[in-house]
């Protein structure tokens, strides 16, 4: 476990050198741990990846002798932090989500599969094939980070992102998959496109998916696209 | 409900309060105000909790029209502001008759100002938070900036606020208090501010060329600035001699500093993204974001190190002075 300050408010806690479950995991049971008895002034604990953040109130952390806010924080960090040792992923949810492959649902399914010498429908067989497990959702609201993906399908992020990446799309970037759940600008490669609805800020669970979900693919015509988007 | 009447939104105007903290598990940011200590005392001079939803006003400001009597505060950048021609001051409470035409006009210096109202603007909290998260789409006014023809309500107005109002009682379109929030109060905004920075978790993957570079010189705000984040070019060449390898994505902040590949860096803002792969060079103390938030494409601003014990010191001393000024604006309606 590495702690180090992100500006005078947050300390970024590090579990391990990549989003494995057992990692993952670890970052799940802390993020638990640190809010069912918090520190006053503790805003939240945001597990993302292979790290935990947590953001505090320097004003309302209690104030001891000789410590700053941030030296206080870290100490009750590591005080409450759980036991080293294997700890399970949180009992994620199986889904599978519905994806119309390549076309204008995935301007990029060509391209990943000349760089990764495949036809676009041994990549869509590989990507769909595959079990992924989230390791986060951030960057955007909903956008869940999928660990998982072949290694045969690991593509580089675009040179140039797009400015414009359609809501729905699925994506590769390096080893990971992952959805954009609305419109905006991105740097991953698009495969194809999901008719589901990603994030609903209006619902007390806004994101579809949370970490340790398991997810599977299951490629679908845009005739079943349309349709599932509709109903 | 009292109302007010968007007339012309403005280049930029959107509804914005202290922010939404606890959803970043689901990628959602807290978001909120920019310049979070002139949205606090604006809502202060209204009488409203610091917390209360504001206009978050960018560069060029609107006309809005107030069915009723409201009290208002405009605090943050200097605009230029007037009721039928006549210049309202800021910073201090405005008691605005029933019909009044509140435009704002142009920044004189800085970026941003904020307009509360006594009572605060009454949107549905979403998420925890009444701010505009622009780029999802949600919170706010219908989750984006205002446009013509828009009408906001506002929340019922606290007893300070009706207590002023009456003793700014008259016939004109508009009385403003004989009393102000100090220019010593204020934050000290700059045209090219010296910005206050902790160094930033991966701050030893860096070259100490780099690091020399980031501390010494003056960076450039480019065009495509926005409440997401600051796009800062270096003088010379790029700041980075080779492009740093992408890290595991992690939780960012508002106020880190990111570098990504092409060595420009960029400083992340209230709208910021939850997590991020770039290494983070340094990360902005608290109490220079409201300065950062004000500063404009083209202006140079410039970085000086304090270590993270120095910034929270800094952030304490700030919110006892906010504690002082509170009082001093409760006792003025007593």
């Amino acid at each position: 476990m590495k702690l180090a300050a992100l500006g005078d408010s947050a300390v970024i806690v590090t579990l391990g050198d990549t989003p494995d479950a057992a990692t993952v995991a670890a970052g799940c049971a802390l993020a638990t741990a640190l809010e069912s008895k918090p520190l006053p002034g503790l805003i939240e604990c945001a597990q993302a990846n292979a790290s935990v953040t947590v953001f505090y109130d320097p004003v309302r952390v209690p104030k001891r002798a000789g410590l700053s806010p941030f030296e206080r924080v870290c100490r009750w960090i590591v005080d409450r932090a759980p036991a080293p040792g294997p700890v399970a992923l949180p009992a994620g949810r199986a889904i599978t989500l519905p994806v119309c492959y390549g076309g204008e649902f995935g301007l990029d399914l060509e391209l990943v599969g000349a760089a990764c010498g495949l036809t676009a429908d041994e990549v869509i067989a590989l990507h769909s094939g595959a079990e992924y497990f989230v390791s986060a959702i951030g960057f955007i609201p909903g956008f869940p980070y999928l660990r998982g993906l072949p290694e045969r399908l690991h593509t580089p992020r675009r040179k140039t992102p797009r400015t414009r990446v359609p809501a729905g799309s699925v994506a590769i970037g390096g080893p990971q998959t992952g959805i954009y759940p609305f419109e905006t600008p991105g740097g991953w490669n698009l495969i194809g496109c999901t008719p589901w609805r990603l994030f609903n800020a209006y619902s007390q669970t806004p994101s579809l998916l949370q970490v340790g979900d398991r997810v599977r693919f299951q490629p679908i015509s845009p005739e079943e696209y349309g349709s599932s988007r509709s109903s | 409900m009292s109302r007010i009447h968007v007339l012309r939104p403005g280049l930029m105007t959107t509804v914005q309060d202290l922010g939404r903290p606890g959803w970043q598990r689901y990628g959602v940011t807290p978001g909120g105000a920019a310049d979070p200590c002139a949205l606090r005392l604006a809502n202060l001079l209204t009488g409203n909790s610091e917390t209360a939803a504001a206009l978050e006003i960018t560069a060029a400001g609107p006309i809005l029209r107030f069915a009723e009597e409201t009290l208002v505060a405009i605090a943050g950048a200097e605009f230029e502001a007037s009721v039928q021609g006549i210049r309202v001051p800021a910073w201090r409470p405005v008691r605005l008759g029933a019909g009044a035409e509140l435009t704002i006009g142009a920044a004189r210096t800085g970026l941003r100002c904020y307009l509360a109202v006594g009572g605060g603007l009454a949107v549905p909290r979403v998420l925890g938070g009444r701010g505009t998260h622009l780029a999802a789409g949600f919170g706010g006014f219908d989750g984006r900036a205002l446009r013509a023809g828009d009408v906001l309500k506002i929340g019922p107005p606290p007893a300070w606020a009706k207590r002023l109002i009456l003793t700014l009682a008259g016939a004109g379109a508009f009385a403003a208090a004989r009393w102000e929030v100090g220019a010593a109060v204020r934050p000290k905004y700059a045209e090219a501010p010296v910005i206050r920075v902790v160094r930033g978790p991966q701050w030893d993957a860096f070259s100490p060329e780099t690091q020399k570079r980031f501390l010494g010189e003056r960076f450039t705000v480019g065009a495509r600035s926005d409440r997401m984040g600051l796009r800062l070019k270096a003088a010379g060449d790029a700041l980075l001699g080779e492009p740093l390898r992408e890290i595991v994505s992690e939780g960012v902040a508002a106020g880190t500093v990111q570098v990504p590949p092409d060595g420009q860096p960029i400083v992340l803002m209230a709208e910021r993204q939850t997590v991020g792969g770039y290494p983070k060079l340094a990360t902005v103390a608290g109490v220079d974001l409201p300065l950062l938030a004000q500063v404009r494409a083209g202006a140079a601003i410039a970085f000086a190190e304090i270590t993270v014990a120095e910034a929270q010191e800094l952030w304490l001393a700030s919110d006892r002075f906010l504690a002082t000024v509170k009082q001093g604006i409760a006792l003025h309606a007593t």
